[in-house]
């Protein structure tokens, strides 16, 4: 925490330190967060957002479409190259996807109270890139009608999926990983959809929000249940982050395509998924405070936390980086090396340079306390960092597979117009279903938000 | 039936005879016929009318047209295009229902006799088998070919034919395609409009009267080369018949020069048969007598049997070979000398004057000075080959080498020429175009052949055939042109008979030594075609005559008898003899005698040779591996198949050596989709010689000689059908009489257009990367370590395992396995084809192929053998090593792991293990993650992206193999060791309750292979042939290291190089 | 105040402004001798537990077990796919390559244990309950907002409605409310 900060008494660090602004109350708390969902007028700009948002989604759903009806040739896959960017995405999807758990969960058990005004719309966008992420493995499929065999059910066949396989381990990860996500997000929810049930004015809302709050009214006895089922519920998701992007990794790990055989990718594919992950948080969370005016709660002290945390888990990466280079080079398996060497001077070797110059070299600048504090450089940063992230994954399944064992096999690979309208339809999706978040429910979880000024209060006393 | 067909035509021939006068031919292109209105014109008639409607729609000029568009707007295209298809899939009815009428107007029933006798090694399964021939050439290739109900779906070679031994070509496992090929012809036409058959004998008689006054004087025949004797008797009839008339021969891609050489050096045309068997050493000028030319099936398994080691204390024969651009002959050679064209010539004067026979000595050349030593030690057991497409010189130098040599009698002989009657082909073409601009010709038959497109272009044939612009009038009154597709001389010609194809015809042909081979039908024409001797006899006395009397009339004549001095019993019981002639497929004992032939020739006496300018770059024209002369054009298999040396498919392109792509600075750029294992960019050139031009893209090719660039012919074609129409450029467009095979010109000529051409390569990269992809070694290194191909191999140990003492799995009772010899395999290519027939593979188009996604069950690799320190990867580098690398060639099918990588990533268990160890797909299990593919270190998984097969079109439903799934999209598919050929057989053995014995499962890649290089059968049986080779120190595992533990293992290629050559 | 009858009261409800006042207020009601006393509030409120003297509640011991089902089940179904059901030799691997069924065991003891804890909560706290007689209080909206309240019940024994009254009156709760019970 110490790294590039001016010493603890200095004016910025007292300035800096709460993670709420000054002069708040449990009344002006929940009128303020609660007002952007129930009484402040849609404003134009969301419209105009989601609308766009929304076109670009309808792209995805005519890419997918014409994928059915023509079939996975209109991508640029081929032998050998049989993953493109479907799998790239869907890797760079669920990275995105660790933040917001991680954070509701692994800092909640670290009791990190500045987690509380980000958690609620990391976890949201957990879910929305989980959401994204989950499609690419269906539609990339020959048949995905027939994706349906890769679940356990009894067939009239008597035959079940083959469980030794990586891709029946994501199948599992990925479903519980979504299941575990949905229910943490709407066990946080609860509370606040009570206040917005009390608060809402039109008959319809409270109907709606009076449902989903399931008759919640704060009785004692139900937090004190509720306390330990969402403590649980953390201590669960925590390994369960750790083990998602585990598996993920063992896709490459457990086959043996040189570049995919190595035993660093678990530990370093989770650091970069939690490094996308934040990036992407950054990356909402700038224009929301500024949209929303919700700096007195997203401090830049949180904002500092996060930018850490990628400097911290980027530093991982870049490990990680190395490791893969020393291995091959040292367990001097004729193949590797070439893998190495052709990461370096190969076809491919452009996008090698741009991964590392945006995951590794760019973020060396988050040392600087200005930098961390500079909100215009960061957003930026945690743009580059996606962009890295995305290069890492396409250097690792593409490139990995361009030249593998048989010289007379070697091939190349680009990605055609279908490629790129899936994978930009689903950030359609994904942004339309953030715009739709932030206008139905609070973005900032209220009752923890009350927990805040409750002990804030008693600080000052 | 017949007779009521006939009445209907005698009714409506009033209406048919004004059909082509202009107007008409306008309102055609007016007012063309769409399926709709043909729908409703049948429609509109029903019940016994039926026969007469469809006569009545013959008669009209739209139907006709509509039938007659060329297909390509109608076909459909090879891989997924729903709408255009359907259209296709009615126009072909409509036709097809056309045809039929033809079909009820056949000859009576004819028996023929399947082939019951099972050689040694060979159980033929359920599919019933028949002998016949495929002619090709001045050769005639035995086949068995499969027959499920009565279509047959797969060509194999007959063991008991000279010119097959049970192997087969390319040429021959993708003809059966032609025969189910959507754009045949398939009626008579007279200028483009259908006419019916007996029609057309009716005007052929009516021209035949006209010819009796003159004597036939304005008759002529033009044919390609036929070694059919009952076709050339019925041409003598006709001869006879009229005696002015004249029989001309053009067979574009055979040159005249074995003809003139032999007639150089004998003084008569003789027939040269090779016994490479016999010989310990070879030299071939420029011959690729493996790979093309008469009897070159046979001469590889010859040629394989010298090559096959069983162990270190074996003998090898020794191949030198002289080309200008490789070949598989010269991909196999322990020496090879890259020489242009015309240095060929030099060079056997320079051995003639070696072996002190005259000749023109050139300056002490080591090279030629170890050959001739070489050769002078083996007198009798050595054997100089000459090319095709060498002049008569080389040949007639090549005789007398022999002759000096004394290896005739030992390894080749001479019998008489196969063909009834050999001609220069030039002279005879030359002839017929001054016969017609004197006009002299009235009548003009064409049999089969396709001169507007193959005639050396100073002819100009289609002029000849053209309406004369001067003089108001076709040079030519009548035209009738036999062929099986409506192509470029088609078009010019009145009458055009669709020909049957040989699986449809009654016939015979002689092979390369003369072996009389019977042609039976598969099946009754599928169209309303006919053969060319039909044609022959409808201007005949006798034009009833069909191809089955004509043949038994034939071998029951007495002066046939005695020809082949059968006994008196034979002669007794005809139809005895005819059945076992059938089943064999030919006349036992037909084979030509030797003839002692004197050397009427010394090489002293020759002029002096003419050369090229040093400065000068060499144009040769090749037929092309793949679509020959252009008559395959349109086999989508052939067009598919990788090039045996430059794995290029779909198109031609001029092969240019690496040194002269450097000084013409010819690149090639590999695209971003598909890249090294699809799609190159090539530089696009204007060549310009004599007086006219093509335009083509160049492809650098190691190996191949300085300053000579080859033209590979039969592309370009412009009327071939939907496969074949505008594939690659037409050499045709600059071969000249006076240049057939070899011309020269500046570099000026060439002219770089500054465009790229994207070319489908499925093998760009051609290094092994320093890895045991392909291990080789020379005999001398075999003798002195013969475990020399797995020194290097790091095998992990069985230990080494995740599940230590867990059992394996036992395949204790069949463990089927493969050994590939790579010393014997010359990448001929015929057991990619093969597989692709046996497994329903699907042609998925150029585009596709681009795109890295062909899906060829078996590929055979070409690598280059370059020196470490070499860094050429790909032709586009430049590097001293590839002025004449060391080619090998690498068939890589599925290897079968038994620790399969692909099968633990299956998602859903959809490629499993059987109990025998062999590595299954289940299809319908399958959802296509592809995984599979991506896990498999030898990439031999296809997967069907889009849907490549072709669904609907009839003609294909006939082709496919009843035995085999045909995969629908986005399934993962591979080769399965021939599983359906497994089976049966283990049903057969089960049904007889004994064992699978070796040789009783024959997968189609080894069933194919002319050098017996692929051996399949049971690991577990010691004594099996496959076992054998597995034990020997030659056999290693691809890519070992990775403890896959494939069934298909390979044996080391062993080199036997000249050791005076080595020491530099 | 208005009075209703006994058997139609749910309790009696005070209202505070801030979370000690509640815990205090919660302390001298239970000193008093109430056992059946409620309180209410917008977030968790430290102390609160203790001060109603609840005790460790159900939810991890479910959530132990559904672990333990997702888990153990996971790892035996998969055993029996591949070794008993439909035993298939996949690339040469054992019938039962252990090693390969742990990911999946995992995943599903996850899951087992968080679904068991969510719902389990949710079913202790026999939510969803769509209404409640607290809910009658008008001024209740404020408990999920800014405002804690208190509720002794009538079920108490020692429930007298002026007596309750006093109690709150003592602990200074504003807008004291008698609950009805419909």
């Amino acid at each position: 925490m110490s790294a590039g900060q001016p010493p603890l008494d200095s004016p910025e660090i007292r300035r800096l330190t709460p993670v709420i602004g000054p002069g708040y109350t449990y009344g002006s708390v929940t009128d303020k967060i609660s007002a952007i969902v129930l009484t402040r007028p849609t404003s134009i700009g969301w419209y105009i957002g989601f609308l766009i948002a929304f076109s670009v989604m309808g792209m995805m759903t005519v890419a997918i479409g014409w994928l059915i009806i023509k079939g996975t040739g209109i991508w640029g896959i081929n032998i050998p190259i049989g993953w493109g960017f479907a799998i790239v995405n869907f890797v760079w999807w669920i990275g995105i996807g660790h933040a917001g758990t991680l954070i509701s969960a692994i800092l909640f058990l670290l009791n990190q109270k500045w987690r509380t005004s980000i958690n609620r719309f990391a976890e949201a966008m957990t879910l929305f890139a989980v959401a994204c992420a989950g499609m690419f493995p269906l539609i990339h499929t020959g048949r995905p009608w027939m994706a349906f065999y890769m679940f356990p059910y009894p067939s009239t066949m008597g035959i079940w999926p083959q469980f030794r396989s990586p891709l029946i381990w994501d199948v599992f990860a990925v479903s519980t990983y979504g299941t575990v996500s949905l229910m943490f997000w709407f066990v946080g929810l609860i509370p606040d959809l009570a206040t917005l049930r009390d608060r809402s004015v039109q008959k319809p809302m409270k109907i709606i929000y009076g449902m989903l709050a399931l008759g919640w009214r704060g009785s004692a006895r139900h937090w004190h249940r509720y306390q330990s089922a969402y403590l649980l519920l953390a201590g669960l998701a925590t390994p369960l982050v750790l083990s998602v992007h585990s598996v993920i990794s063992f896709d490459f790990s457990v086959a043996i395509v040189p570049g995919w055989h190595t035993t660093i990718f678990p530990p370093y594919f989770v650091a970069g998924a939690i490094y996308s992950g934040f990036a992407m948080v950054l990356t909402i969370a700038i224009p929301l405070r500024k949209v929303y005016g919700l700096e007195d709660f997203i401090t830049m002290r949180h904002l500092d936390n996060m930018a850490k945390v990628m400097l911290a888990t980027g530093l991982i990466v870049a490990y990680g980086y190395f490791i893969e280079f020393f291995m091959a080079s040292y367990s001097g398996n004729k193949f590797d090396v070439f893998l190495v060497q052709q990461r370096l001077h190969g076809p491919y070797a452009p996008y090698y340079y741009a991964l590392i110059l945006c995951n590794i070299l760019i973020p060396q600048l988050l040392w600087s306390f200005k930098m961390r504090h500079n909100v215009a450089v960061l957003f930026i940063m945690s743009i580059v960092v996606n962009i890295g992230m995305w290069l890492e994954r396409f250097v690792i399944v593409v490139i990995s597979l361009t030249r593998d064992f048989v010289p007379s096999a070697w091939g190349r690979y680009s990605p055609t117009f279908w490629d790129w309208a899936t994978f930009i339809g689903t950030m359609g999706m994904f942004v339309t279903l953030i715009f739709l978040f932030v206008r139905v429910l609070p973005a900032i979880s209220i009752a923890e938000m009350r927990e805040l000024v409750s002990e804030t209060s008693e600080d000052e006393k | 039936m017949d007779g009521m067909r006939e009445h209907e035509q005698h009714e409506h021939l009033q209406g048919q005879h004004d059909h082509h006068d202009p107007a008409e031919e306008a309102k055609l292109h007016k007012n063309p016929m769409d399926l709709a209105t043909v729908r409703a014109k049948l429609q509109s008639k029903t019940g016994k009318q039926y026969w007469r409607t469809l006569e009545e729609l013959a008669g009209d000029p739209e139907f006709t047209e509509l039938l007659h568009r060329e297909f390509p707007r109608q076909a459909p295209s090879e891989w997924d295009d729903g709408v255009d298809r359907r259209d296709f899939l009615k126009l072909m009815t409509a036709s097809l229902a056309f045809a039929g009428l033809g079909g009820c107007g056949r000859t009576p029933e004819q028996v023929v006799v399947p082939y019951v006798k099972q050689p040694e090694g060979l159980t033929l399964g359920r599919p019933q088998f028949y002998a016949t021939a495929m002619p090709f050439g001045a050769d005639a290739v035995g086949l068995l070919v499969e027959s499920h109900e009565g279509r047959p779906t797969k060509i194999e070679g007959n063991p008991d034919h000279p010119s097959s031994l049970g192997a087969t070509n390319v040429f021959a496992q993708a003809s059966v395609l032609n025969l189910y090929d959507p754009d045949r012809a398939q009626t008579v036409t007279k200028y483009g409009e259908i006419q019916t058959w007996s029609l057309f004998v009716e005007s052929a008689q009516a021209i035949a009267a006209g010819m009796k006054a003159t004597n036939g004087a304005g008759f002529r025949i033009l044919s390609g080369l036929i070694t059919s004797p009952t076709l050339a008797a019925q041409i003598q009839s006709l001869l006879t018949l009229f005696p002015k008339a004249k029989w001309h021969q053009w067979e574009p891609a055979v040159g005249d020069g074995a003809r003139e050489g032999a007639k150089l050096a004998f003084g008569r045309y003789l027939n040269t048969v090779y016994r490479p068997e016999k010989a310990d050493v070879i030299l071939s000028l420029d011959s690729d007598f493996l790979g093309s030319g008469p009897g070159h099936i046979r001469y590889a398994r010859e040629f394989s049997r010298r090559r096959k080691l069983n162990g270190p204390s074996d003998t090898m024969n020794r191949l030198y070979v002289v080309e200008p651009t490789p070949s598989v002959t010269g991909a196999t050679a322990d020496h090879r000398l890259p020489l242009r064209a015309s240095e060929v010539e030099l060079f056997a004067r320079a051995l003639a004057a070696k072996l002190g026979i005259g000749g023109t000595p050139s300056g002490a050349e080591k090279w030629l000075d170890a050959v001739a030593k070489d050769l002078q030690q083996h007198k009798g057991t050595s054997l100089v080959v000459a090319g095709e497409q060498q002049p008569a010189e080389v040949h007639a130098l090549a005789h007398a080498v022999n002759a000096a040599l004394g290896n005739v009698g030992t390894t080749l002989y001479y019998t008489e020429p196969v063909e009834p009657q050999p001609v220069n082909n030039l002279d005879s073409l030359r002839e017929l175009c001054a016969d017609i601009e004197a006009d002299k010709v009235e009548t003009l038959l064409i049999l089969g052949v396709n001169p507007v497109y193959t005639a050396p272009h100073d002819f100009d044939f289609a002029s000849k055939l053209k309406f004369d612009q001067e003089k108001k009038q076709k040079k030519v009154k009548n035209v009738i042109h036999v062929s099986s597709h409506f192509d470029e001389t088609s078009e010019l010609c009145d009458w055009h008979v669709a020909e049957s194809h040989y699986l449809e015809t009654w016939g015979d042909a002689r092979a390369f030594d003369g072996t009389l081979s019977v042609i039976q039908p598969l099946i009754a024409p599928l169209y309303h075609t006919h053969s060319a001797r039909e044609v022959l006899a409808a201007f005949s006395d006798k034009p009833g005559v069909n191809d089955y009397d004509a043949l038994r009339t034939r071998l029951s004549a007495p002066s046939f008898f005695t020809h082949f001095g059968l006994t008196d019993a034979e002669k007794a019981d005809f139809e005895k003899f005819w059945r076992k002639t059938l089943n064999d497929g030919l006349v036992a004992g037909s084979a030509f005698a030797p003839v002692n032939a004197s050397l009427k020739f010394s090489a002293a006496s020759l002029p002096a040779a003419k050369t090229t300018p040093a400065d000068e770059i060499e144009f040769l024209f090749r037929p092309d591996p793949c679509v020959y002369d252009g008559r395959f054009a349109n086999n989508g298999w052939l067009q598919e198949l990788p090039k045996p040396v430059t794995k290029l498919t779909w198109d031609n392109a001029a092969l240019v050596s690496p040194k002269t792509g450097e000084k013409l600075s010819l690149t090639h750029d590999i695209a971003a989709r598909g890249g090294e294992h699809g799609k190159v960019y090539s530089n696009v050139i204007d060549i310009s010689l004599s007086n006219s031009k093509v335009t083509a893209a160049a492809w650098r090719v190691p190996g191949q000689a300085d300053g000579t660039i080859v033209l590979p012919l039969g592309y370009g074609r412009k009327r071939a059908g939907y496969t074949g129409t505008n594939k690659g450029f037409n050499a045709y467009a600059v071969r000249t009489s006076d240049a057939l095979w070899v011309t020269s010109a500046s570099a000026s000529a060439i002219k770089k257009t500054g465009e790229d051409y994207p070319l489908a390569c499925t093998q760009y990269h051609f290094s092994m990367e320093g890895r045991q992809i392909l291990a080789t070694g020379t005999l001398e290194e075999y003798r002195k370590n013969p475990n020399f191909a797995n020194e290097h191999a790091e095998l992990p140990p069985k230990e080494l395992s995740l599940y230590k003492g867990e059992a394996e799995f036992p395949y204790d009772r069949d463990k089927w396995a493969m050994a590939i010899d790579l010393n014997k395999c010359n990448g001929c290519n015929a057991c990619v084809v093969a597989c692709q027939s046996e497994n329903n593979i699907p042609v998925v188009g150029k585009d596709q192929v681009m795109r890295g996604r062909e899906m060829h069950w078996i590929r055979v690799d070409r690598y280059y053998e370059t020196p470490p320190k070499s860094t050429a990867h790909d032709p586009s580098s430049y590097d001293e090593s590839l002025f004449n690398p060391p080619t090998f060639f690498q068939p890589v099918p599925c290897q079968q792991c038994e620790n399969a990588p692909c099968e633990q990533v299956c998602p859903v268990g959809a490629t499993v293990h059987s109990a025998e160890g062999l590595n299954d797909m289940v299809y319908n299990r399958c959802v296509g993650t592809r995984y599979c593919s991506n896990n498999c270190p030898y990439k031999v998984r296809r997967f069907n992206f889009l849907r490549f097969q072709d669904w609907e079109t009839p003609q294909l439903k006939l082709l496919r193999n009843p035995e085999v799934t045909v995969r629908s999209r986005g399934v993962m598919e591979k080769c399965t060791y021939c599983v359906q050929r497994i089976n049966n057989a283990r049903i057969d053995a089960e049904k007889s309750n004994a064992p699978i014995h070796d040789g009783a499962i024959v997968t189609a890649c080894e069933q194919a292979c002319p050098t017996e290089a692929i051996v399949f059968g049971n690991a577990n049986d010691k004594n099996s042939r496959v076992a054998k080779l597995k034990a020997q120190q030659r056999n290693y595992t691809l890519l070992g290291e990775l403890n896959a533990r494939p069934r298909t293992t390979y044996l080391a290629a062993v080199r036997n190089p000249n050791p005076e050559l080595e020491s530099a | 105040m208005q009075h209703l009858h006994r058997s139609h009261i749910y309790g009696v409800m005070g209202e505070f402004g801030d979370p000690a006042e509640l815990i205090h207020a919660v302390e001298k009601i239970r000193a008093a001798g109430y056992r059946r006393v409620n309180a209410y509030s917008p977030f968790p409120v430290e102390g609160l537990s203790e001060a109603l003297g609840l005790k460790r509640d159900m939810v991890s011991t479910i959530c132990l077990l559904g672990g333990l089902a997702g888990g153990v089940g996971g790892f035996f179904f998969q055993y029996w796919v591949a070794t008993t059901a439909y035993p298939l030799n996949i690339g040469g691997r054992p019938l039962n390559s252990w090693p390969a069924f742990i990911p999946v065991t995992f995943e599903l003891t996850i899951l087992g244990a968080s679904l068991a804890a969510v719902f389990g909560m949710l079913a202790l706290n026999k939510l969803p309950q769509p209404h409640h007689p607290v809910f009658n209080v008008p001024r209740f909206t404020h408990a999920s907002a800014d405002r804690f309240f208190v509720c002794i019940e009538a079920k108490d024994p020692k429930f007298h409605l002026a007596e309750c009254a006093r109690i709150l009156q003592e602990v200074h709760a504003h807008h004291i409310t008698e609950v009805s019970d419909d």
